[in-house]
């Protein structure tokens, strides 16, 4: 395990890089997932529209998107902007569907009493709605930035540098702990965010554990 | 640019031959339909076995999200590097790269099939029960078409991931759309890698449009909520005799 | 007949759920097992079919032991109805009631036929056949799953809540037509609810099982009104229990008072001439009752709107329960009374009916040294 050695500098450059890649956009595609989400629940003839229109986009393969963006924004190929566009437009392709299906979970019998106390809908929205939702968004997110993890290494195919690097230069080099240490630190870096949302989840929604340890 | 990929696109001489885009486009769909087929001759019974059972349910919770968790350039560079030298000829990396293909096509049509059957309605499996049919009548009867829709989705999950896989696969000298990427960005012919990529997509969403007409036609109606509105005559409806005051106790 | 001959069910962490029970269902009656939740109605119903395998004691139907018979030939010889109809929601309600006739391997039209035939006599219109479970309420699905279980004609129905999750006014609904099925078909029925009301209703005898599945007392409505064993029965029949117990006692041919009777669109003239202590009973052209009227409110011709909606009325012959029900409920405290085609034939007051009750032999008295 020399190569390791050496490297430990350049992977962990690669880690950082390749977690900005995949976090911005989870941020990102979670701001944009959450007034499209609403309005897929508000109005009911949009959801399918929504539903069926970000699943289109999630069908697109993820290298293809990645080629096909800098011709769409006029960006350079290299331009990591593109990996980061691509990855929000998966993200919110998977979490509207989660957002809408989240506010729907909120019981309506707490929504009904929330607008008989006189909440406004904005205010409702913040305090009602959306933290009940977090549960059910939460779990949506995890499924995003596990995914986003993994499908940010394919970017390595067009020079856009992370961990996803070490795979290309083991497979030129036919080496391959790099290709191993580049699966083991993407699987553990898909561990970390997941662990991360699971924590700020437990942290955010208190009343979850509410029951626990009672029984 | 927009002019120069629609002119690649259009050049009739690039539809043409052994790496034509239309011999292309069917190693392609060939890849993917085998590698789809495959994963789900193993994946399917495996997961309505799990549902109707419930043996090795933990297995399956898991391997859904650890499946996500691995990069699939990753593993496939992987395996052709370290199974290819042990095979001659084009089997070194078709069978390496058409093995990663089929392992990460499992793990949603396996998560379908098992969520498809453990959803199903408990009350009728219990009616299927109670009136009399066995465990294999119960799965062919009432568990497998309750499923159908999360099997489908599943599979259609899965084989999005196939395509997308096999697209990156022309790394390591597979056949398929992926070569126009990938040889494309090598030489950096943009046209043909732009064209490449647009093939590409427009063949993932035409696959999974076909797939969600098969899905509509075999999955029931009275599944998906699409049923012909019937509208029925009913004889009684406005002339219905005005109600008594007094109340007939029964 | 089905027997329970010291029937148990325990499980391996120690609870028991039915402990050496012992009962008849008679052939061709209703048999109700009620109680609280956890007093193994459930279970032990399940046993019947052996959805749950009893850990002890023997379950007979007729003369053959259950647990000797094949498994599957037992619950198609068998109908099963549950809780929320547990239908299949792949398949169209015609489809869904052919389903054992399928199994036995009847062809499809003669399947068919049948489903058809068995949706009419649950009351459903043929337009559903075609329709999938979804597209119907909980009432009617709760009709195409007992159509479902009368498929195949099996000679033994096992009913576990059937009624419990449809809303109050059509539960009511259900069980009347239940009855009146139950009175063609003759079937052999196990049923099973928490409602002691519609366990008196419903049952021709009535099984009440404490918690741990033991039988706290075993009789028909009557007699288990009148005499509860123990104070846990007792609690669990609840309060009017004599009042309640007036259903199931016919009523003798009562001297009825007679009434003169006004049309709707009378005058307030012709009203105020017909009345009697200031009430009058309106009818329509078959005489059929329609309501009371005070006869000094009358100030144009009577249309439906003015009746007084709060009467009962009762049938000549039909329980006491009813008839004093009708004098009790009357606003002109007369009682208004009809005959099988539903048409007027005299009033009668409370007073008659309770010097009735007082005078009577209590038979459900005499039925205890009988039975004792």
């Amino acid at each position: 395990m020399t190569w390791l050695g050496d490297h430990l500098g350049d992977i962990l450059g690669l880690t950082v890089r390749h977690i900005y890649l995949a976090g911005v956009p989870l941020i990102l595609g979670l701001f944009i997932a959450l007034p499209l989400g609403w309005l897929a629940r508000r109005y009911k003839g949009l959801y399918p529209v929504l539903i069926i229109g970000t699943g289109l986009l999630y069908t697109i393969p993820s290298l293809a998107l990645f080629i096909m963006l800098p011709f769409l924004l006029g960006t350079k190929i290299l331009d990591p902007i593109n990996v980061i566009i691509a990855m929000t437009i998966y993200t919110v392709a998977l979490l509207v569907r989660t957002v809408a299906d989240g506010l729907g979970s909120v019981p309506e019998e707490v929504n009904q009493s929330a607008t008989a106390m006189g909440y406004q809908r904005v205010r409702r929205f913040m305090s009602v709605e959306l933290p009940l939702a977090v549960p059910v968004i939460s779990a949506g997110l995890r499924v995003a930035a596990v995914s986003n993890v993994s499908i940010v290494s394919v970017a390595a195919l067009i020079g856009v540098e992370q961990l996803g690097s070490l795979f290309t230069d083991g497979f030129d080099r036919a080496f391959l702990e790099p290709i191993i240490v580049g699966v083991i630190s993407c699987v553990a870096l898909a561990l970390l965010f997941d662990g991360a949302i699971l924590g700020l989840t437990r942290l955010a929604t208190p009343w979850q554990r509410a029951g626990e340890g009672s029984s | 640019m927009i002019n120069r990929i629609f002119a690649w696109l259009t050049d009739g001489a690039h539809w043409q031959g052994y790496d034509g885009i239309a011999a292309r486009l069917i190693e392609h769909l060939g890849y993917s339909l085998i590698a789809v087929l495959v994963a789900a001759l193993i994946a399917i019974p495996l997961g309505l076995y799990i549902g109707h059972t419930g043996h090795g349910r933990f297995l399956v919770v898991n391997l859904a999200g650890a499946a996500r968790a691995i990069p699939s350039l990753g593993l496939l560079l992987l395996a052709v590097l370290w199974l290819g030298p042990r095979f001659n000829g084009d089997i070194a990396f078709l069978l390496p790269a058409g093995l990663v293909l089929v392992v990460l096509a499992i793990p949603p049509i396996l998560s379908g099939a098992y969520a498809g059957v453990e959803g199903v309605d408990p009350d009728a499996r219990d009616a299927a029960k109670g009136m009399g049919m066995g465990g294999s009548q119960v799965l062919r009867h009432v568990e497998l078409p309750c499923a159908l829709p999360l099997i489908m989705s599943g599979i259609r999950a899965g084989t999005m991931q196939v395509i997308a896989t096999a697209t990156i696969a022309a790394v390591v000298g597979l056949g398929g759309l992926g070569r126009f990427l990938i040889d494309g960005l090598a030489v950096r012919d943009t046209p043909q890698t732009a064209s490449g990529a647009i093939l590409v997509a427009l063949l993932a969403l035409s696959v999974d449009m076909v797939l969600a007409m098969v899905q509509a036609l075999i999955v029931s109606r009275g599944l998906t909520g699409r049923y012909k509105r019937v509208k029925t005559f009913d004889p009684d409806a406005g002339v219905t005799p005005p109600a008594p005051a007094l109340q007939h106790v029964a | 007949m089905i027997r329970f001959d010291s029937v148990s069910k325990h499980y391996p962490d120690g609870t028991k759920a039915v402990d050496e029970l012992t009962f008849e269902a008679p052939t061709g009656q209703i048999t109700v097992l009620v109680g609280p939740s956890g007093c193994g109605k459930t279970t032990s119903l399940r046993m019947i079919n052996r959805m749950i395998e009893p850990s002890g004691g023997r379950i007979w139907i007729d003369d053959q032991d259950t647990s000797t018979m094949d498994e599957t030939e037992l619950r198609r010889g068998i109908g099963y109805v549950i809780q929320h109809a547990g239908l299949f929601p792949h398949r169209t309600i015609v489809a869904n009631i052919a389903t054992v006739p399928r199994l036995l391997g009847w062809n499809r039209a003669r399947a068919e036929a049948r489903a058809l035939e068995l949706l009419e006599r649950v009351g459903l219109p043929a337009g559903f056949a075609r329709r999938y479970p979804a597209q119907l309420s909980g009432g009617e699905q709760q009709r195409v799953g007992v159509a479902r279980a009368l498929a195949a004609d099996p000679p033994v129905m096992l009913m576990d809540e059937p009624f419990s999750a449809v809303d109050p006014v059509v539960r009511e609904q259900l069980q009347d037509e239940f009855l009146r099925l139950q009175g063609d078909l003759g079937k052999t029925i196990v049923f099973v609810t928490h409602d002691i009301d519609e366990a008196i209703k419903l049952g021709d005898r009535v099984a009440v099982l404490r918690a741990g599945g033991h039988l706290a007392q075993l009789a028909d409505p009557a007699y288990l009104l009148a005499h509860p064993v123990d104070d846990f029965v007792a609690d669990f029949l609840g309060k009017d229990r004599g009042y309640r117990a007036l259903s199931f006692q016919g009523s003798p041919a009562f001297s009825l008072t007679q009434e003169q009777t006004v049309p709707l669109g009378a005058t307030p003239a012709q009203a105020a001439g017909a009345a009697r202590d200031g009430w009058v009973l309106v009818v329509d052209a078959s005489r059929r009752p329609l309501g009371w009227i005070e006869s000094g409110r009358v100030k144009s011709p009577i249309k439906p709107e003015m009746l007084h909606r709060g009467g009962t009325v009762a049938t000549v012959g039909g329980p006491l329960r009813n008839v004093l029900d009708a004098a009790l409920s009357s606003p002109s405290r007369r009682g208004v009374m009809v005959d099988d085609e539903g048409a007027f034939v005299g009033t009668i007051r409370a007073h008659e009916v309770l010097a009735e009750i007082e005078e009577r032999a209590r038979p459900e008295l005499e039925d205890q040294e009988a039975r004792a």
